[in-house]
């Protein structure tokens, strides 16, 4: 029977003080007491709309009942049955605005923490001695997917059960796109991601790094003399913005791209053992308030800035990160600037960052974006001296496919065009998914786009076998 | 990987690599790169490439030994892969003049005129390579170079092979109607000061020039914005937009400066490889 508790079982979280410099995962994960303490909470709804919040439908009272029972094989397959990638989602998906916002007793209570028990399985799941997986591809007509983030894993993941050879083409070095690059390793180990991947390559999927889609080889040759019958587009949005102020290409000046970059894919934080370095100071300025912001700030206290500051032009009322990512930063000492608009980049006579020309907002009638809009005071102008300045405002769908790629139609964002409500692009057999078409977004929200199109193509082969 | 199949000093610290890259040589084009990594926990750095052979499948680079990344390459031998090798990157160079076409390469930068000089010569155009060097034994690829083109000039700082004086003193003369005579359009690979000195030639005298430019790379893909270049007041990505770029509306001065930004760690991580041998594809 369920047990009426009206907190969540709280994550073990390790030392702030400690955390902050290094990279070791902030979140310890449940153990198995606290996990089958959790999923006594669950009333496992007749309708479970919990499901409805799901991107990719994780049947999630039965893994909880399964939790709850002590099953916790049972509970990882059914996981694993809807969801390709249970550790990285249990880690990185906005929970709270997602499955646990419709959670039934969340209404009077703390909803159920359905991402930390999805997080248990899977690390229960990757604790145990590893589990036979046979490839079973006995579909003729093989797929090619475009890029190895969330997108394209989960959509070859997909694919691969129907039994589909699935290739997926990675432009960098190693695969998993964002997970990779951007999110970093105290928020998503790389070795949970890694052993993601694995189980990917036991169900029969091949990763090809280092070939660009549109460079390397061409989509016609894709479709034509590869033989591949349909394509999936999982390009991520991947071309930072920058603010187009003056001194943003001083010396110092990062995209958040960039600055994770060299931590996570390149471990920069390792130089000089490992070869690519990066540039902190003692006083780092991040603009944005998003969860890439937060992971850079964050990352800058871990590779030795005094002072991490978050530069916002709103306040934290509209801020887009995540209430826990938001919650770890204040515990780690970043700085907050809330109601403050950057408007130039200071330097000194060789072209490195000084400082950062900033004016003070208020907030006026809301925008097209429902959220209210940062009117500049007059007169407030000031300076915060800083060391480096990282720009965390967005990213654009990256372009090089479209350049070389006939008949795929884009929008004025470079965002790819979808017929309505599917993953079908204006090419036949080619479906996108993800933050190339929606622009930057979440990766549960990809995932499920990747899940979508593979069902989407899974139809799509049938009609045409 | 990229399997090393020749391998050819040209001079002390300039190496020619030929490589196993049939995909990537299939769709090089000349003006385009690939961006390499050497080791686990290496660098990506990218490289232009000198020359493809789409029949072999084979792909030519000339790395000047100058950093970590370049000097961990050196270890390599015939027969050792590259860990990674991805391309070709950047845009295609487009040539819209037609007549008279002159390439200036500066040190290893002559290497890359070889598949666009032929390229261009096949077309119909005039082409004239100008291969400048400190001295005779630092010019590079000279007979490769003499059969894409129909005049090489050479020149050397200290007179000990053809033209004695800079690149662009013999550019001026040509410009003056000299040896093959006034360019229709000039091309300029090779360091900074070299490529910002033949700009500064052309300037004014109409003719469309255009240079490389080598600004710090990761990905090479538009993902991190590193290698921003402001060009006629604009910002570029110098992998997705060039590396090629109007000469003349290019911003030398941030160019130079943001190439530098990393000085000190180069020089840190540089002096490591003296005393690390590389193993191939490990720590």
């Amino acid at each position: 029977m369920p047990v009426k508790r009206v907190q969540k079982t709280p994550m073990p979280e390790r030392d702030a003080v400690l955390r902050s410099h290094d990279f070791k995962e902030v979140n310890e994960g449940y153990g198995i007491a606290h996990a089958q303490f959790e999923a006594e909470r669950c009333l496992r709804c007749q309708d479970p709309i919990c499901i409805d919040g799901c991107p990719v439908r994780v049947p999630i009272p039965e893994f909880i009942h399964q939790v709850a029972k002590g099953d916790m094989r049972a509970a990882a397959e059914i996981l694993r049955r809807s969801n390709p990638l249970p550790a990285v989602c249990g880690r990185v998906c906005p929970q709270e605005v997602q499955c646990e916002e419709q959670c039934s007793i969340g209404i009077r209570f703390k909803p159920v923490a359905i991402g930390y028990l999805e997080r248990f399985v899977a690390d229960w799941e990757m604790e145990q001695p590893a589990v036979e997986i046979r490839a079973n591809l006995h579909q003729d007509q093989k797929v090619a997917i475009v890029g190895s983030g969330p997108a394209g894993l989960v959509c070859a993941g997909e694919l691969a059960r129907l039994g589909y050879p699935v290739t997926i083409f990675e432009a960098l070095h190693a695969p998993g796109g964002v997970l990779r690059y951007g999110i970093p390793e105290f928020r998503l180990p790389k070795n949970v991601l890694d052993w993601e991947i694995e189980q990917l390559k036991k169900l029969g999927v091949e990763i090809q790094c280092n070939v660009i889609i549109g460079k390397t080889i061409t989509m016609d040759e894709l479709m034509g003399e590869m033989g591949f019958s349909a394509v999936f587009i999982g390009t991520g949005a991947g071309l930072p913005s920058f603010l187009g102020i003056p001194g943003e290409n001083l010396n110092g000046v990062y995209s958040a791209n960039e600055f994770l970059t060299r931590v996570n894919l390149m471990h920069a934080n390792d130089f000089p053992n490992a070869d690519t370095p990066v540039m902190v100071g003692r006083r780092v300025a991040v603009i944005g308030a998003g969860n890439t912001a937060m992971d850079t700030v964050r990352t800058a206290l871990r590779v030795g800035a005094e002072h991490g500051m978050i530069v916002y032009r709103r306040s934290d009322q509209e801020m887009t990160a995540r209430v826990e990512e938001h919650h770890h930063a204040i515990e780690e000492g970043v700085e907050f600037h809330w109601l403050t608009n950057p408007v130039e980049v200071l330097g000194d006579e060789d072209g490195w960052v000084t400082g950062l020309r900033c004016v003070r907002m208020e907030l006026g009638a809301p925008d097209d974006s429902g959220r209210a809009r940062p009117v500049p005071i007059e007169g407030s102008e000031f300076v915060i001296p800083v060391d480096n300045v990282v720009l965390s405002i967005g990213n654009k769908p990256n372009p090089l496919l479209l350049q070389t790629t006939k008949g795929l139609a884009s929008n004025k964002w470079g965002c790819l065009v979808v017929h309505d409500g599917t993953s079908e692009t204006s090419r036949d057999h080619v479906f996108a998914g993800g933050d190339a078409v929606t622009g930057a977004a979440t990766v549960i929200l990809a995932a499920g786009a990747g899940k979508t199109a593979a069902t989407e193509i899974h139809e799509d082969l049938r009609a045409n076998s | 990987m990229a399997e090393i199949l020749e391998k050819r000093p040209l001079t002390p610290i300039t190496r020619l690599y030929r490589v196993d890259a049939p995909l990537v040589a299939k769709s090089a084009q000349p003006g385009q790169f690939v961006i390499v990594r050497v080791r686990d926990g290496g660098e990506r750095i990218p490289l232009t490439i000198a020359d493809y052979d789409r029949d072999a499948g084979t792909l030519t680079i000339v790395v000047q030994e100058v950093g970590t990344t370049t000097r961990y390459l050196g270890q390599l031998d015939v027969g050792d892969d590259i860990l990674d090798l991805v391309g070709p990157l950047g845009m295609p160079l487009e040539i819209p003049v037609k007549g008279h076409i002159v390439g200036i390469g500066g040190g290893f930068g002559a290497a890359a005129l070889l598949c666009l000089m032929r390229e261009l010569r096949q077309r119909g155009d005039t082409t004239t390579i100008i291969n400048g060097a400190r001295e005779k034994d630092l010019l590079i690829l000279n007979d490769e170079l003499a059969g894409v083109c129909d005049n090489l000039e050479l020149c050397t700082d200290d007179g000990s092979a053809g033209f004695h004086g800079l690149v662009t003193e013999r550019l001026a003369q040509l410009i003056d109607g000299d040896g093959p005579g006034r360019p229709d359009m000039v091309i300029a690979i090779g360091p900074m000061l070299m490529i910002r000195a033949v700009t500064e030639t052309t300037r004014g005298k109409d003719i469309p020039t255009l240079v490389s430019l080598d600004p710090l790379m990761i990905d090479g893909t538009g993902m991190c914005g590193g290698c921003r270049v402001t060009v006629d007041n604009e910002v570029k990505f110098a992998c997705v937009d060039g590396p090629f770029f109007d000469a003349h509306q290019v911003d030398f001065e941030e160019a130079v400066r943001r190439n530098k930004m990393y000085v000190r760690q180069e020089g840190e991580s540089k002096n490591r490889t003296a005393c690390r041998k590389l193993v191939v594809g490990q720590d």
